[in-house]
Order: structure tokens, then sequence, then C-alpha cells
């Protein structure tokens, strides 16, 4: 990317038409500010929900119900963890420091994604949260590998390898409880129950309400319509759920011959609102985790950092 | 010496002093697992939270090979779930060490230092075992605990030496643990046994070279070797802190809740 037009109007317009043309756009690259805020708000949100959600997922490692299960789970969970870091490194190269996205998860400035305040109440929901919410966040991630900021495109091409396979083991606990007992069918039946519309809200309101999108296209930070990707995701999902023999908890739901896609009943708003703005069932439980891990951990990154700097003076000390 | 004396009075077959031995190699890993397990998402940095559920990972891994192979020398059919789920306490073998809380990080950090200095040179010593199923799995142990020695005893003398906050905290975990580690070198008639037929290794032989390696570590660190008389044992023969019924409360409610069914 050139950087030898002076006017700032110049430079927006070559920037407008390099991500037209399908460019990556690298961290030294001049960017307009709000892209760049864009992205770290986005990006930065995206770590936070990886984060937040090792909880949810985290809560059954020590009960899972086979040592297979459990090396599963515990390693989806780093996987997270992973997905975390890599995201923050590019959230990083924006020009944002870890602390200040770390402290803005905790203020509560900064979001993650709603869905991980909803509660892991059986082992059914370990199969639920892999099977929808990574195949609702599957959906929405596929199209990012080709954003317009080279950094994120380049992350999300590792983690959607990796959330795909999380979405199959998450499928497979389900089906497993679903060729069952009465008891584990009950479980699954109950988990899709609480997760479907949960999972349904996490691709955002809908594109009437989205005031961002179309610049966001413009920019290929986004590719298609919150409610594009939702159909996708319902389409898909029906189906599975009807190889499982499970049902789901939307009378409306219906095969629409017409547009060749699933109708929905309507979505609750007023849920994800409230989830959204802190009063969702585990908002609290988990930014107050969240927070005493952090707070529980002080001594010790000031240790690291102090045994660093005794290092370096030694170093320093000796070489003299 | 009161782990030989309850066994002293049984004539024990070369077989089940095997399975007996798998079980508390086996055990060893998934208590210490389930701990480890324990700090997802609490860890200091989501960098540590890593590397611990990556021990978490290892131990549990130890844990299936072993608990499968204790459960085919045992030759009752059984797998290595229904090893892992479905015995109660008494029947647990791990040392009491590997079942103790992890109370702050610095504790944790001290407790998978002395055992996986130990475990290191253990399963060194089993890579030479005469029997091959065993000597397998040591193998591939051998070099996981070795990362986990070396790992934690990094962080041991990083917050040994760091502030005088963490030099207190480290010194505390190290104080309370100390005791635990006596048991972790008791060799009862199983471990004799199978070090006298070529396929364990008698644990006492360990204990010089593992104090040595434990000792340099814990003086880079300027902490100070605790002394104590008091070394609580029993574990290797199923008489265990209160701690593990709780963690066995965790690891086996869907099983004992769920008999039969299939996950």
């Amino acid at each position: 990317m050139t950087q030898t037009v002076a006017e700032p109007e110049h430079l927006r317009s070559a920037f407008d038409a390099y991500v037209a043309d399908e460019k990556k756009i690298e961290p030294k690259d001049w960017m307009p500010d709000t892209y760049r805020r864009t992205l770290i708000r986005q990006i930065s949100q995206h770590a936070h929900s990886e984060i937040i959600g090792m909880q949810p997922e985290g809560n059954w490692i020590t009960r899972a119900p086979s040592l297979r299960r459990k090396v599963g789970l515990m390693a989806k969970v780093q996987d997270e963890a992973g997905h975390g870091l890599y995201l923050y490194s590019a959230a990083e190269t924006l020009g944002v420091s870890r602390d200040q996205m770390d402290a803005d998860l905790m203020s509560g400035k900064a979001k993650y994604s709603s869905i991980f305040n909803y509660p892991t109440l059986t082992w059914a929901d370990i199969g639920a949260i892999g099977w929808l919410v990574d195949g609702a966040a599957i959906t929405n991630q596929i199209p990012i590998c080709r954003c317009s900021y080279g950094p994120y495109a380049r992350a999300m091409i590792r983690i959607c390898k990796e959330e795909s396979f999380h979405q199959r083991q998450g499928y497979e606990i389900m089906m497993k409880l679903c060729q069952g007992t009465e008891e584990q069918k009950r479980m699954a039946q109950d988990a899709l129950n609480r997760w479907w519309w949960p999972s349904v809200m996490m691709f955002g309101p809908s594109d009437a309400d989205s005031p961002h999108s179309a610049q966001n296209m413009a920019w290929r930070i986004k590719r298609f319509s919150n409610d594009e990707l939702r159909q996708r995701f319902i389409d898909m999902t029906v189906k599975q759920a009807d190889y499982l023999g499970l049902t789901f908890p939307d009378p409306d739901l219906k095969w629409n011959e017409e547009r060749g896609h699933y109708d929905i009943g309507e979505i609750d708003w007023d849920e994800f609102w409230t989830v959204v703005k802190g009063n969702g069932p585990c908002n609290r439980q988990r930014m107050a985790h969240r927070t005493r891990a952090h707070d529980e951990g002080t001594w010790v990154r000031e240790a690291a950092t102090a045994f660093a700097d005794k290092q370096r003076a030694r170093q320093q000390q000796a070489a003299a | 010496m009161t782990a030989a004396v309850a066994r002293n009075d049984q004539a024990l077959s070369q077989q089940d002093a095997l399975y007996d031995y798998c079980l508390r190699l086996g055990d060893n890993a998934l208590i210490l697992g389930q701990r480890v397990a324990e700090w997802t998402s609490n860890a200091p940095t989501v960098e540590l939270d890593i590397a611990l559920g990556n021990q978490a990972l290892d131990l549990f891994g130890q844990a299936r090979m072993l608990l499968d192979y204790a459960g085919r020398v045992e030759g009752k059919g059984r797998s290595e779930d229904d090893i892992a789920f479905l015995r109660d306490v008494l029947d647990f073998r791990n040392v009491l060490l590997v079942e103790q809380p992890n109370g702050d990080f610095g504790q944790t950090v001290v407790r998978q230092f002395l055992y996986a200095t130990f475990a290191s040179a253990l399963y060194e010593g089993l890579s030479q075992s005469k029997d091959e199923e065993l000597s397998g799995i040591a193998q591939k142990a051998v070099k996981e605990m070795a990362y986990h020695a070396r790992h934690n005893g990094e962080w041991v003398v990083r917050l040994g030496d760091g502030t005088e906050e963490s030099h207190a905290r480290v010194q505390a975990g190290l104080d309370a643990l100390w005791p635990y580690v006596h048991e972790v070198f008791e060799a009862d008639e199983i471990d004799l046994a199978m070090a006298e037929a070529g396929i364990g290794v008698d644990p006492a032989s360990l204990k010089d070279a593992w104090l040595a390696e434990v000792t340099a570590v814990i003086e880079r660190a300027t902490l100070t070797l605790p002394e104590t008389d008091w070394h609580p044992d029993g574990g290797k023969r199923g008489h265990h802190s209160e701690h593990l019924g709780f963690i066995l409360a965790d690891l086996q409610f869907l099983q004992r809740t769920y008999p039969g069914a299939q996950w």
C-alpha cells in the first residue's frame, strides 16, 4: 500500500480502492481510524469470547464421563485459550496493548459473546456447545478468513480449522447421547432446548438494526449480512437435529419451499439485549471469575517481572 | 515401612503385583491430572493456563495407557474407564502428594516440580523395563515428565527469587508439601518384587539423585529445604487423605449416576 498521497481524502479513497480490489491491509499500512477502531473492537471482542468461553466448558473437565471425553474437552478448552492468544496478538498489531484489552474486559467496557452467559448444567451442554455454538461461530468466521486485515484473516484460518474439529466433536457427543438411555436423550433434548435460541442470536441483530453493516461490507471486514449467515446456520442445523431425532423449541420452524430455506419463529430480541446489557444467567459469575483469576494471579505476574529485572541486572553486572 | 506389612501374609503372584504397580503409576497420573485440570480458566495468565492444560493432558494420556494396561494385566475385561470411574478410595493406589489441593499457584508449581522430578527419573528407569508394554509407555512419559520438571523448576526459581511475597508463598507451598515426599520413595513389597523381576524400579534407589536435583533448584530459588519428622503415607495401599473422596466424587459422578451408560 503506497503512502505517497498527502491528503487524508486521497488516502481514504486509495484505501477503499485497495480493499475493494481484495488486497490485504498489513499493520504498518495507513488505514482510516474507524477501520482500525472497528477491527480492534471486533478482534478483541472475539478474543474475550474465547477466554470467557473457557469457563462454561472448563466447568465439565473434572466431571467428563470417560477419559477419552476428558482429554477431548481439555484439549478443546486449551485450543480456545490459544485462539484467545492469537486474536489478542492480531489486535495488538493495531496498536492496542494486551493490558488495555484485559482491563476493558474486566471493567465491562469491552463485550464478549453473550452465549457464554448461559450455564452448562449437564454433560449434554458440552455436546450442544460444540455442535451449536461452535457451528454458529464457524458460520460466522469462515468469511472472516477473507477479511481485508491480514493478521486477522490469517489467525482465522487456523481458528476455523480447529473450530470445525470442535464442532464434529460436539455433534459426536450429542449422537452418543441420542443413541443412549432415556435419561441421556432427555439431557440432549433439554440442552438443545436451552441452547437453540441463544445460538440463533449469536449472529446479532437483524440487518435492519445493524447500522455499521454497509461500511464493514465495503471494507471487506464483513462478507455476508447477519441474517444471511443466520439462515445458513439454521438450514445446516435443522437437518443435523433431524438425524439425531431431536426437536426444536420453535413451533414455527418449517421448510419454506418457495424460499428454499427454513423459516423460524420470532427471535426474542428482548432476551438478547437483556443478556448483552449484563442481566443474563451468568454475566456476573463470568466476570467475577475472570476478575478473581486475574487478581489472584497478580503476585505471580509481579514476581515474574521482578525476577526478569533481577536477571537482567545480574547479566549487566557480569558483563561490566 | 508399614506398607510392606499390609501385604506380608499374602503370596503375591507376579500378575497381581504388576496390576497393582500399573495402578500406582496410572492413579498418580490420573489424580494429579484432575488436580491440574482444576486450574482451567483460573491461571495467572492465559499462557500459564495453556501450560497447565498441557501438563494435565500429558498426565491424562499417561493415565489412559497405564490403566488400560492394568485392565489387560488383570484379565477381567475391565477397560480404562471401568478402572478409573468405578473404584472407590480404598482401591486407589496413588501417593498422597498428588491428591493434595492446588493451593495457590506457588504451591501447585512446587507439587508439580517435586512429583515430575521423581516421575521423570522413575520413567527413565522404567524405559528399560523387561515388560515391553511398560517400557513403551515409559519412553513416552519420560520426555513429558522431564519437561514438566524443567518448566515447574523454572517457576520455583522465578517465584522464589521474585518478590518478597512470591518468595514467602512458594516457601509456604514447599513447607506444606515436603512431608508428602517421604511416601513417594518408600518401597514396599510390590515395588521390590517388581524391581527384582526387572519390571519396575525401586523408588528408594532414586532418592539421592532426586534430592540433589531438587536441592539445586531450591537453592537457586533462594528457598530453604524444610525439615519435618511428619511422614504421612498409606496411599499405595488405599489409605488416603480426606481429599481423594472429593476428587472421586467429581471424577466419577456421571458414571455413578447413570450406571452402564455409554458416553
